[in-house]
Formats: structure tokens, C-alpha cells, sequence
């Protein structure tokens, strides 16, 4: 009898702490639950979705038996469509605003972050832009850049200088596109986030090279700046990745993608396929491309430039 | 006590002014900032200026920052014309269902990948690191035709199909606005690395107190967790209010849009208005900037805790 008993005991109780521990999976899976059904039916479901439909042909109108298998057509013909890489080199382009909206989101951090008074309103004042609806600062600058009754022009026209007719020229266009972008990203994330990173650089650095007889010049290049830079390289990887997803309300503001396609980006050409000529194989395939470019450029960003700054 | 204290105070103050700036750096900074922060402003001012002008003023030449008569009627027109307040109506229930819906399943997510075990939890949370990255375009081209598809399945004699509800599914539905947006695995990820911060032994001593799982994430976590939750909370609302590529895609009839895509149905409708866009820019813009200022506070100390951008 004992021994018998002393034989079952481990087993019931292992069946119990499994049992237990089942329980507590379950409890887990119920906290998940709602956040993972949405995640199955929004994103990776959507995601394999469009994978899929990228090897297809459909224009939706005709439903599910309108699909159509293309094998790799659509990838074929992404590689010999001329508007594509347009569009691709309109939407690199644009980033050139990046390295001048990252200075100016710097400088103004610096300023911000002296002991005078009045900081917190002046943050607030370059604060505000960003805080806008983007579709209405789009529009707002579409006005500005009006070329007989803008803004921009009248000013240029007080100190004498006849402005270009901005939104109906493709380079200025694309230079008054990058202006609103400007304005719009300078004071925002990216200056508190520098303003957080400024606040961060260990004072007695900058004491001890104050005694050293420093500059400062000399003391922000060499303390401030390298201190900096895990922010900008964040501000950077997150701008750029940020200019290949979006820039879509901006050209449909203010140029819907013209003159001549010179402001469509590449998300611009996506929605034109998807939602205008309801291309939807096409469109998605351009839009896998998309995902794999910015895959790409994070991870070489990663690996290259991330290793410099720690052997910095 | 008091004598190193005063003695501590003495040499901060004495530290301080050494720091401080000389006269002539403080006038140099003072012109820069303003210079910059007339760069900010003056755009706004313009705005006002312009949506508040006779259509005759507008396009007079010269710099005219006054109107020369106040027209209000430029509001009531831009709000007439198409229905701003259902918009308005439209943008807040979005909104606000949206920051309701993510927060609470972010948050309930969030602590299971932070604080419980099972099976396939670091594979499923690599999972939504990967997805974080996907374009919104690429989920955006299947969820469209799927709520097209389903929204065409539904009888056309379907009780709420066309009535001021919008329709219950596909196209034109509050469904279709909401719904996509009521997940992310962003909110999930900034959150679990916050509970990650919050001390075990308080979960254990819950625990022993009798709490269960669920007791342990109302009483302990959630209330420890307030500012990532606020952080969460106005980002998300921010990121809904001025979506404007979905629910421009989605939804076509004019009752059911939002805001932002009022505005570019507006915008459509009165070309060259230039006074009445203006009016119709303020109206779209003011909601936001009134909630900035009361909340700017949260605002950059989110930025500052999250990295995110708004």
C-alpha cells in the first residue's frame, strides 16, 4: 500500500504542475488574443496577401475569380517601366532635404538648450508645425508658393527679385515640395530628440576642456558632436526610412504628382496603381520592391555606418 | 545643516553665473530665434490673413496682412459648404476608438511577451519586430479589396447598408476606419520595453498577496506604466487624426470622411478660393494645435521617452 502510494504521488503531481502550466498558457494566450487576431487578419495575413498577389494579375472589380496568375510578369515589367525609376529617383531626391532639416533641427536644439529665458515659448513656436495636420500645411503651402499671389513671391518680389512660377516648374516644384518638409520637420521630433541627446553630454567633459583653454567650437566638435551621435544616426535611419513609406500627402497637396510626374514618389505611383487604375498585382509587387529597398537600406545602415560610431 | 546647504547654494550660484552667458551671445541667440521663430509663425499669420479676405483682396498685389474688411463670412461659407461638423463628428469617434482600442491591446500584449511564458513567445514577438518595418502600402492593396469584396457580399437591402451610419462593412463604413487601425505592434513593442522596466519583485509580492495575472497587470503594471501609456495614448491619437491615405482610399461619400480628406475633397471642390481653403485649413488645423497646447508637456517628454515621431 505505501509503496503503491509512493509511486502514484509523482505522477499526479506531475500531471498537475502540467496541468498548471497549461493554465497559465492559456491565461497568456487570452491576454494576446485580441492583439494577435488583429495582427493575423491586419498585417501578416495582409502581408503574405500581397506577396501573393504581386505574382498575380486583378483589378479587383471582378472579385476573387478575377485573379489571375502572372508568375513573375509584374516583376518583369517593374524592371523595364521607366516611370517606376522616376518616380524611385523623385522619391530619393526629396531626401536630400534630410541633411538640411537634421542641421536645423540641431542648431535650433543648441539654441534652445542655452540658459536664457524664454525657451519654452520659442519651443513651442517650432514646435507647432509639426503638430499640424500634414494636409493642411501641404495646402497652406501650395498657397505660399503660389506664383502670382504667394507669399514666397511677394517677398522676393519686395527685395526685387522676380520668384520662379514654383509649383508648375519640375525642379522648383520639387525644391518648394522639400521647403514645406522643411518647415514642417525642423522643430519637431527631431529637435527634442537632439535637445534630449544635448542634455545627456556629460558636463564635466565640457568643464575639463574649458580649463584646457577649449573653444567652443573646438568643445562642440569634440564632445558635443561625437556624444550626438547615436541620435542623429536614429533621426537619420528614421527619416529615411520615413521619405520611402510616406511623402504621399505632400505631392498630393500641393502638385498631385506633377508637373510632368516630377514630384510623384514612389507610395504616390503605388496608390495611382492600386486605387486608380486598380492594378492591384502591380501594385503590389512595386510595393513588395518598396519593403525590400527600405530592408535593404536599414540593415546596410546597420551594419556600416552603426559600426563606425562605436569605433569611433 | 543649514550653513552647507546655504554654503551648496553658493557655490551653484557661483557655478551658474561662471556658466552663463555674456550680454552680447544672449543678443546674438535672442535675434537668431526669432528670426527662425518669425520663419515658423509667419506662414499661420498668413493663413489667417488670407481666410479672412474678399475674394477680390486676395490676389491684390502688395503686402496686405490686415484685410481690409473681416470676412467671417469665409467661415461660415467653408463650413456650409461641405459638412465639416460630421467630418469633425467622423474624426473624433475615429480617433478616439482607435487610441481606446490599440492602448488596451497593446497594453494586454504587452504584458504577456513582458511577463508571462508559453510556448512560441520570442518567435511570435520577432514576429512584430519583422512586420514593424512592412510600408503601410503593402497591407494596405489586400485589406482594401478584401473589405470591398465583403462589403459587396452584404444584401444591398440590408437594413444599414446607406443610411447616415455609413455602410456596416467594406466601403464608407466606420468599420473600415477603424478596425485596421485598432493593432500595432509598435504600441505593443514600446510597451513591453516599459513593463521590462517596472521591478519583479512588485508582480511576486502581488502574487503572494493573492493577486492573479490579470490582478497583477490592473494593479501593478498599468498604474506604474503612466507615462508610456499617456506617451501611447496622444501619439496614437495624433497618428489617427491626420491619417489620410487610408480613409481616403477607403471611404468615397462625403459624410463618411474624416478631417484630412475633407479637406482634399474641399480643396477639389473650390480650386483657386484661396480665402475660403484658408478658413477651411484653420478649421481642419485648430482641433490639433488646442489639444498641443494644452498637452505639449506630454508631448516631448514622449518624444523623449519613445524616440517616436508624431
Amino acid at each position: 500500500m505505501e509503496s503503491a502510494s509512493a509511486a502514484t504521488t509523482p505522477r499526479v503531481a506531475g500531471i498537475r504542475r502540467r496541468a498548471a502550466r497549461w493554465k497559465d498558457y492559456a491565461g497568456a494566450y487570452a491576454f494576446l488574443a485580441p492583439n494577435i487576431v488583429g495582427f493575423l487578419i491586419f498585417t501578416l495575413g495582409p502581408v503574405i496577401a500581397s506577396l501573393i498577389l504581386s505574382f498575380c494579375n486583378w483589378d479587383v472589380i471582378t472579385g476573387v475569380q478575377g485573379i489571375r496568375w502572372a508568375g513573375i510578369e509584374n516583376y518583369r515589367n517593374l524592371i523595364h517601366d521607366s516611370e517606376f525609376w522616376f518616380y524611385l529617383f523623385n522619391t530619393v531626391f526629396l531626401m536630400l532635404v534630410i541633411p538640411f532639416s537634421m542641421v536645423g533641427s540641431l542648431v535650433l536644439a543648441i539654441l534652445l538648450n542655452q540658459k536664457i529665458r524664454g525657451t519654452t515659448f520659442f519651443r513651442t513656436v517650432f514646435f507647432l508645425p509639426s503638430m499640424c495636420v500634414p494636409v493642411a500645411v501641404f495646402l497652406l503651402w501650395r498657397w505660399m508658393l503660389n506664383a502670382d499671389a504667394g507669399l514666397i513671391n511677394r517677398i522676393l518680389a519686395a527685395i526685387g527679385i522676380q520668384g520662379p512660377n514654383w509649383l508648375h516648374s519640375p525642379t522648383w516644384a520639387r525644391v518648394g515640395l522639400m521647403m514645406s518638409l522643411f518647415w514642417m520637420s525642423i522643430g519637431g521630433a527631431n529637435m527634442v530628440l537632439y535637445l534630449a541627446g544635448l542634455q545627456g553630454v556629460p558636463k564635466e567633459l565640457h568643464e575639463a576642456a574649458e580649463i584646457d583653454g577649449a573653444s567652443g567650437v573646438q568643445r562642440f566638435f569634440a564632445i558635443t558632436w561625437p556624444s550626438l551621435y547615436p541620435t542623429t544616426f536614429f533621426i537619420f535611419i528614421t527619416s529615411l526610412i520615413g521619405a520611402f513609406q510616406g511623402n504621399f500627402e505632400g505631392p498630393y497637396m500641393m502638385t498631385r504628382g506633377g508637373p510632368a510626374g516630377a514630384t510623384t514618389t514612389i507610395v504616390y505611383y503605388i496608390y495611382n496603381n492600386a486605387f486608380a487604375f486598380f492594378k492591384m498585382g502591380y501594385a503590389a509587387a512595386i510595393a513588395w520592391v518598396l519593403f525590400i529597398v527600405i530592408l535593404a537600406v536599414t540593415v546596410f545602415n546597420w551594419r556600416v555606418i552603426e559600426g563606425r560610431i562605436s569605433y569611433h | 545643516m543649514s550653513v552647507v546647504a546655504s554654503a551648496a547654494r553658493r557655490m551653484k550660484r557661483r557655478e551658474e553665473a561662471g556658466r552663463s552667458l555674456g550680454a552680447g551671445a544672449k543678443i546674438a541667440i535672442y535675434t537668431v530665434l526669432a528670426l527662425l521663430g518669425s520663419t515658423m509663425v509667419l506662414p499661420f499669420v498668413w493663413m489667417l490673413s488670407t481666410s479672412f479676405k474678399e475674394a477680390a483682396e486676395v490676389f491684390a498685389p502688395g503686402m496686405h496682412w490686415i484685410p481690409e474688411k473681416i470676412m467671417w463670412r469665409n467661415y461660415v461659407d467653408a463650413v456650409t459648404a461641405i459638412p465639416f461638423g460630421r467630418m469633425l463628428f467622423n474624426s473624433l469617434l475615429v480617433s478616439v476608438t482607435i487610441t481606446f482600442g490599440q492602448v488596451l491591446t497593446s497594453s494586454l500584449a504587452a504584458f504577456a511577451f513582458a511577463r508571462l511564458r508559453f510556448p512560441g513567445r520570442d518567435a511570435l514577438f520577432l514576429g512584430y519586430l519583422a512586420t514593424m518595418m512592412v510600408p503601410g502600402v503593402v497591407t494596405m492593396i489586400p485589406v482594401f479589396a478584401v473589405l470591398r469584396i465583403l462589403g459587396d457580399m452584404v444584401p444591398y437591402e440590408f437594413y444599414f447598408r446607406q443610411t447616415w451610419l455609413g455602410n456596416v462593412i467594406g466601403g464608407d463604413s466606420y468599420f473600415a476606419l477603424i478596425a485596421p487601425g485598432l493593432f500595432s505592434a509598435y504600441g505593443t513593442f514600446m510597451l513591453r520595453q516599459f513593463f521590462l522596466t517596472v521591478p519583479r519583485e512588485l508582480d511576486e509580492a502581488a502574487v503572494i498577496d493573492g493577486c492573479s495575472k490579470f490582478g497583477v497587470f490592473r494593479h501593478v503594471i498599468i498604474p506604474l506604466s503612466g507615462p508610456a501609456l499617456a506617451t501611447l495614448v496622444i501619439f496614437t491619437f495624433m497618428w489617427s487624426w491626420r491619417d489620410f491615405m487610408w480613409p481616403l482610399i477607403i471611404n468615397n461619400s462625403i459624410e463618411m470622411q474624416t478631417l484630412p480628406v475633407g479637406l482634399a475633397t474641399f480643396q477639389s471642390m473650390f480650386g483657386i478660393n484661396w480665402n475660403l481653403l484658408m478658413a477651411a485649413s484653420v478649421i481642419v488645423m485648430l482641433p490639433l494645435i488646442v489639444v498641443f497646447v494644452f498637452c505639449q508637456r506630454f508631448f516631448t517628454e514622449g518624444i523623449k521617452l519613445t524616440g517616436i515621431k508624431g
